[in-house]
Parts: C-alpha cells; structure tokens; sequence
C-alpha cells in the first residue's frame, strides 16, 4: 500500500516533525521530572519511526520498516537501562529532579 | 477518502496525547496517555500498510514499556506539589527551543525535494506480492541477518544492565551460595544421638539442631540476622509499629 495514493507523504512528515518538537519541549520544560524525560525521549523515538515508515511506504522500500524494528529493539533497551538509572537516583535521592543530580558538581 | 479521514483523526489524537505527556503533572496520567498516542501511531502505521510494525508497537510498547513505566512510577512517592511549582520556571526555554527546531524543520521542508529517479530505484519487485509480515521476514533472516543477532545481543545488555544497576545487597537477603553449599559434610552441621526407649532427649541437654558451628560455616549474613545482632531491626520495626 502506498500512501501517496491516499494520504500522501507531506502529513506523515508534519505529524512526524510536530511530534519531534513536543518530545524536544518535553525533555527541556519537565526538568523535575526524569521519568517524563524518558517519556520524551520516547516520543522523539516514535516520531523517527513513522518518519522511516511513511518513506518506506512512499517508496516502496521496506528496508525503512526493517529499521523501525531495530530502532524499537534500541528504545526498549534504552527504556529498561534508563529506568534501572532512574531506580538507583530514586534510591539515593529520594528525588527524581534533575536538578538533585550535583554529586559530580555537574 | 476513508484512509484520509483516519489519518488525520489518528494524527490530531497523537498529538494531543503527547503535549498531554508532556503537560500533565502526574506521572501515571503521563504513562496512560503515552499509551494512547503509541496506540494512535499504530494505526498511523496501519495506514501507511506497515501491519506488523503496527502490532509490534502495541505488543512492546503498550504490553511492556509502560507497563515498567507504570511500575518505576508507581514506586516512588514524588512530591507532586513541588512537581507542579517547577514547570513555570522552564517553559519559556521549551518554547524556545521548540520554535527554533521548528523554524528549522520548515527551512528543510522548503529546500527539499526527492529525485525521481529515487522511487524507481528503490523499488523491490520481488517482495510485490507478499504480505507485510513475510516480506518483513524474508529482509530480516536474509540481508539484515547481521543487524538481527545484533539487536538480540543490545537487548541482552540491556537485561544485565538493568539487573546490575538495580540489585543491592541486604544483609537479610537469603543467598545461595552452591560451593559451600556441596563443599559442606553432613557432620559439620547434623549429629546422631543414641537416645534410650521412653527416656526423651531431655538428659542430653535436649536436641540441637543445626549445630552451633551453622553460622560459622554458613556465608556471613546469608541467613539473616542472628538475635542481638547490629542488623537485626526488630527493633527498629517494634518503633515504627509503636510510632503509627
């Protein structure tokens, strides 16, 4: 299936682009709040991926979509590593602002 | 026209949970709506006629990241006031930020154009016929077989990494240790009395069982914390239960 014969490639690639900004707003605004951070950095994520889908679909190459799996592989990985980090903060911290993080006087 | 209509109720729907994620001050609303926009993509990718992926979206992402999402929130006891007061204070550099990538994102937009002679060179041909999950199947064990193994070997760093980040050591942790455990005989810790018919085991200064020599051969604080011990937090336990 094609989407330049229904939707064309130009709304895939704003929804995906306005998607990208919001995560990118997200990650700066929720600065007390690592796990919406992650959340972000998951939407930036999934933003990509439509992006590789509706090319893979415009040029009816799959390769795009055998990306999209791989790139899902990495983000669940950096999902799991990034709350396991966010687990020790907590536990040390009792705190999940970014701002606490000053042991290394970062 | 239907794919139309669809698209763009997915679309709106994407993006009005993901500036929820964003703007939302509980953490577990967040994670919910962060499932409606990942199930919202999906059928963005439904329409686009990548069905696998579109499944493969929901099982991972709605069946297991947020579940751990959900679980890492649910653990932690934040302070949503303090949550609340912060986010004024950094709105401004987000929206700067925002609209600079924005602003950024149309000036490619504007010089952009694809060669023609792109889509006819990417075509594959020999995967015409073929539905999304075959096709997919075929790339995957064939060309990508390099990148698959590899993806496997991420996902099992990942899975060490996150046992190693989150596994402490308690002194009432209750380990096994296998060596000592097979290196030990059984009369280090168990002893045979010979006991008299309708005499009781009272005379022998009763029955002792494991032996004294139990906590010496066992692995220090292995099998939790001995009575009077520095770890022993009955005690303490006692208190909080007294304070409540």
């Amino acid at each position: 299936m094609n989407i330049l014969n229904t939707v064309g490639l130009a709304p895939y690639l704003i929804v995906s682009g306005l998607l990208f900004t919001i995560g990118l707003f997200g990650i700066f605004a929720s600065r007390k709040n690592l796990i919406v951070i992650l959340m972000s950095i998951e939407l930036m994520l999934l933003s990509a991926n439509l992006n590789l889908i509706a090319f893979s679909s415009a040029l009816e190459n799959l390769t795009g979509q055998v990306l999209v799996m791989f790139t899902l592989t990495v983000a669940a990985a950096e999902s799991a590593i990034g709350l396991a980090i966010v687990m020790v903060y907590y536990r040390n911290r009792h705190s999940v602002e970014v701002q606490d993080a000053t042991m290394m006087k970062g | 026209m239907m794919p139309i209509i669809l698209f763009y109720i997915f679309a709106v729907i994407l993006l009005l949970s993901a500036v929820m994620v964003v703007i939302s001050r509980n953490s577990v609303h967040a994670a919910l709506f962060l499932v409606l926009a990942f199930c919202n993509a999906s059928g963005l990718f439904l329409i686009a006629g990548a069905e696998f992926l579109a499944i493969l979206l929901i099982a991972i992402y709605a069946g297991a990241v947020m579940i751990l999402f959900l679980f890492i929130v649910m653990t932690m006891q934040t302070n949503l006031v303090q949550l609340k007061e912060g986010m004024q204070h950094y709105l401004p550099v987000g929206f700067c930020i925002a609209i600079v990538l924005v602003v950024e994102l149309i000036i490619v937009a504007i010089n952009w154009h694809i060669d023609p002679n792109v889509a006819e060179a990417a075509r594959q041909p020999l995967l015409q016929n073929m539905s999304n999950t075959k096709a997919l199947g075929s790339l995957i064990y064939t060309n990508y077989i390099f990148l698959f193994q590899m993806a496997g070997l991420v996902l099992l760093v990942a899975m060490i990494g996150a046992i190693v980040l989150t596994l402490r050591k308690r002194p009432t942790n209750r380990r096994q240790v296998v060596a000592r455990q097979h290196m030990r005989e059984p009369n280090q810790t168990l002893e045979m009395r010979s006991v008299e018919l309708n005499k009781g085991v009272d005379d022998l200064g009763g029955y002792l069982r494991p032996k004294e020599t139990y906590y010496g051969i066992a692995q220090e604080d292995s099998f939790g914390p001995k009575p009077g011990d520095k770890m022993d937090i009955t005690e303490k336990r006692q208190e909080r239960e007294q304070s409540k």
